[in-house]
């Protein structure tokens, strides 16, 4: 019995010897130099791998950041301007500060604006309905409300609202890697600057139908009336292809096109109550931010 | 499979397919001419391709069979007014898919036809035109694949750089979903016409064999080609098993003549020699070559269990649905489904308002009851899609890798080569939507497959 174990811790101990000599010799001879830098990035990114920066992972923009000479078009979006500035440090190099952005829902089809026209059953999936017809209101432009969005949000920013049946994003929550964006099938979701005390105003909706017929399929739809161009003192909203469009570097954030349209189409965001109530019309129903 | 007749040799593809209730309930009932509506509108797209450019405007007037779109590229079609009156607008109107596509709106005044067009009842057997004739006259008559896939029939007969020209002419008459009779009727009925328009189309490509195939549940059908050309041995009519999907055309070449296409998305029929086209295309070729009549109107089944007086009507291309309906009595009530096409690969639509196309091939009505989709569980790796396959894919994992966004996995299992013949979804005894999630993974796939060419 006894020299059963003496023979068994033997051959394990010699086996163990020779293996770790090998593999010894095997990583000195593969060594590959590194940069240190490179995990001292690391350590101060996010570390979500979300690829919001365009790279696969934190590990490979860090790589990124080091290789490059300027920080041109390097941006983390989850960690922000203090990231990069703390990466900036670590590397010696400049950092252009970025305007914080945030991902906005440019759709106000809820239930109440929206009459539903058919009824889908199938995956519950946006892309399943885009691929096979208009979805269950008379618009084709609008939100299909499967939550294909929320499903890729990593940061637990969005839910689906029971009520209306539109995505909702928490302002706290959301870091503009830009998930959602890709994985809606209509292009709903923009990336926009997140404004001054989270304040902005957009144009909730990308109907590019003519106005009639927009009108037709959503009490909320952009009609292309133009009022809202006339309207802007800075120029900053164009009218593209029968839909309105506002320019958030140009936006003053002044609200005069949000009290003129007559849809409500345009949604202001973390503005103080008005003095004077806006125009009457349907009621915007997506609590932006979950305000 | 129980319809096969005694003593009848029948032959069908090997690879997967499967056998659903047949329910031609609209089998005896005679091609009629559906009235003529109010108002059409005329899709701009109703083939494969790029869509037709319009050459009149608001205010004028057409004739119909005159043209009003023309063909923008080789793989186009012109499109042709299926009425006489005013052309209100060119808008934008839903088409089966509820997006809205680009369309010519006309006002009907009378029935007044082109005077060029031979509206005479009679059979016109004499072949006059030579083959380029006749390939130019399907191309100016706005001929497409009547089948379902509308792919223009001109772009078919002329043999691509590189090819060798055709050896087989395979007419297929197989028309294997369940509901459709809209092949069916025609063939019983326009029996002489289709024999004289294979010959045209076997002058056309140069072909001395034409094989014309057709499922055993339409013997009467058979019988009356058989008649129609026993005067011409080179045309051969074959009856087939019935086996979904055989009316696909890598199906009906394996079946008729043996040969295999190489695999898709490159593959064509012309690989083997063959030149497939359906027995409504060639009636549509024989009135276009014969008698100068472009494509204009086509024989839709209008059927559902649901639905006791369905039939075979000739639609004028651009005819509302719903205009059809009120035609037939109004829409039933408890509708919960209109297909449009087949059961197994039409598209259900949410409109009454969108205009028939060049490709409608029937609309199947079903009841809530007969709609209703069972609960979706999860897979339980039982094979059958697999099994049913006729492109032998694994649906269930190539479904899967697209639902999880692997398209790079997806396309290493051939995603592509989906014929979306819906078999898998059909035997899913999960009720998994495979079908659903192969068509997008085929569409993402090609997309970057495109991008990746481009460079």
């Amino acid at each position: 019995m006894g020299s059963l174990i003496f023979y068994t811790v033997l051959v394990a101990a010699v086996v163990g010897t020779i293996s770790a000599v090998i593999l010894f010799l095997v990583a000195k001879k593969f060594h590959v130099e590194e940069d240190p830098r490179i995990d001292q990035v690391v350590d101060v990114l996010p570390g979500v791998n979300c690829g919001g920066c365009g790279h696969a992972g934190c590990r490979a923009f860090a790589e990124a950041c080091v290789k490059a000479p300027a920080f041109e078009g390097l941006f983390c979006p989850v960690g922000g301007n203090e990231v990069m500035a703390s990466v900036a440090r670590k590397l010696g190099k400049e950092v252009p500060s970025r305007a914080p952005m945030i991902a906005v829902v440019r759709c106000n089809g809820s239930r109440q604006n929206r009459p539903v026209t058919s009824r889908y059953e199938g995956p519950e999936s946006c892309a399943v309905i885009h691929a096979l017809y208009r979805g269950q209101t008379g618009c084709q432009h609008g939100c299909l409300g499967q939550g294909d969005c929320v499903k890729v949000c990593r940061f637990g920013a969005m839910v689906m609202d029971p009520v209306t049946g539109l995505p909702l994003i928490d302002e706290d929550k959301c870091v503009a890697c830009g998930a959602c964006i890709k994985a809606c099938p209509r292009g709903i979701i923009e990336m926009r600057l997140k404004g001054p005390k989270g304040r902005r105003v957009f144009v909730s909706c990308i109907n590019k139908d003519k106005g009639g017929v927009a009108m037709k399929a959503c009490r909320a739809a952009c009609i292309a009336c133009g009022k809202c161009v006339k309207e802007c003192p800075f120029g900053a909203i164009e009218m593209q292809k029968n839909l309105a469009y506002i320019d958030d570097e140009k936006c003053k954030l002044c609200r005069k096109c949000v009290a003129v349209c007559p849809t409500k189409a345009i949604r202001e965001v973390n503005f103080p109550a008005r003095s004077v109530a806006p125009v009457s019309g349907p009621e915007a129903t997506t609590p932006e931010g979950g305000r | 499979m129980g319809a096969t007749p005694a003593g009848i040799k029948t032959r069908t593809f090997p690879q997967g397919g499967i056998h659903p209730p047949d329910l031609k309930l609209s089998a005896d009932r005679a091609i009629v001419p559906a009235p003529v509506p109010s108002q059409v509108a005329l899709l701009l797209g109703q083939h494969i391709g790029a869509p037709a450019k319009p050459v009149v405007g608001p205010g004028d007037k057409v004739l119909v069979g005159q043209m009003v779109a023309e063909a923008s590229g080789f793989v186009s079609s012109p499109v042709h007014s299926s009425v006489s009156g005013t052309v209100l607008r060119l808008d934008d109107v839903p088409d089966v898919s509820g997006y809205r596509r680009p369309a010519i709106i006309v006002k009907v005044e009378g029935d007044e036809w082109m005077p060029s067009i031979d509206r005479s009842p009679g059979l016109c057997e004499e072949i006059a035109a030579s083959p380029q004739e006749i390939v130019e006259a399907i191309k100016t008559s706005g001929i497409v694949g009547l089948g379902g896939a509308t792919f223009p029939t001109h772009v078919k007969l002329s043999v691509g750089p590189g090819k060798n020209p055709p050896e087989h002419l395979l007419i297929n008459g197989v028309e294997c979903e369940p509901y459709l009779t809209a092949d069916h009727r025609l063939m019983i009925e326009k029996a002489p016409e289709i024999v004289t328009g294979v010959r045209l189309l076997m002058a056309a490509t140069g072909v001395r064999r034409a094989m014309i195939g057709i499922e055993v549940n339409k013997m009467d059908a058979v019988r009356s080609l058989q008649e129609a050309a026993s005067r011409y041995p080179a045309i051969e009519v074959v009856p087939l098993q019935m086996h979904y999907p055989q009316g696909g055309e890598r199906q009906l070449v394996k079946a008729l003549i043996g040969r295999e296409i190489p695999p898709p998305p490159q593959g064509l029929p012309i690989d083997v020699g063959a030149v497939v086209i359906n027995v409504a295309t060639v009636f549509a070729v024989y009135e276009a070559v014969q008698k100068k009549k472009p494509l204009i109107e086509r024989v839709v089944t209008f059927t559902g269990k649901a639905f006791f007086s369905g039939g075979n009507f000739l639609v004028r291309l651009g005819t509302s649905v719903a205009d059809l309906f009120s035609s037939v009595g109004g829409v039933p009530e408890d509708i919960g489904k209109i297909v449009c096409g087949g059961p197994m690969m039409g598209r259900a639509f949410a409109d009454l308002d969108i205009p028939m196309t060049k490709g409608m091939s029937g609309l199947v009505l079903f009841s809530r009851a007969e709609a209703r989709q069972g609960e979706i569980t999860n897979c339980i790796r039982c094979g059958k899609c697999v099994a049913v396959c006729p492109l032998g894919l694994e649906p269930y994992l190539v479904a899967g890798l697209v639902e999880r966004g692997d398209l790079e996995r997806a396309e290493k299992e051939r995603a592509v080569s989906c014929c979306e013949c819906g078999c898998c979804d059909y035997i899913c005894p999960a009720n998994r939507p495979l079908l659903d999630y192969l068509k997008i993974g085929k569409a993402r796939i090609m997309e970057a497959m495109k991008r990746r060419a481009k460079g």
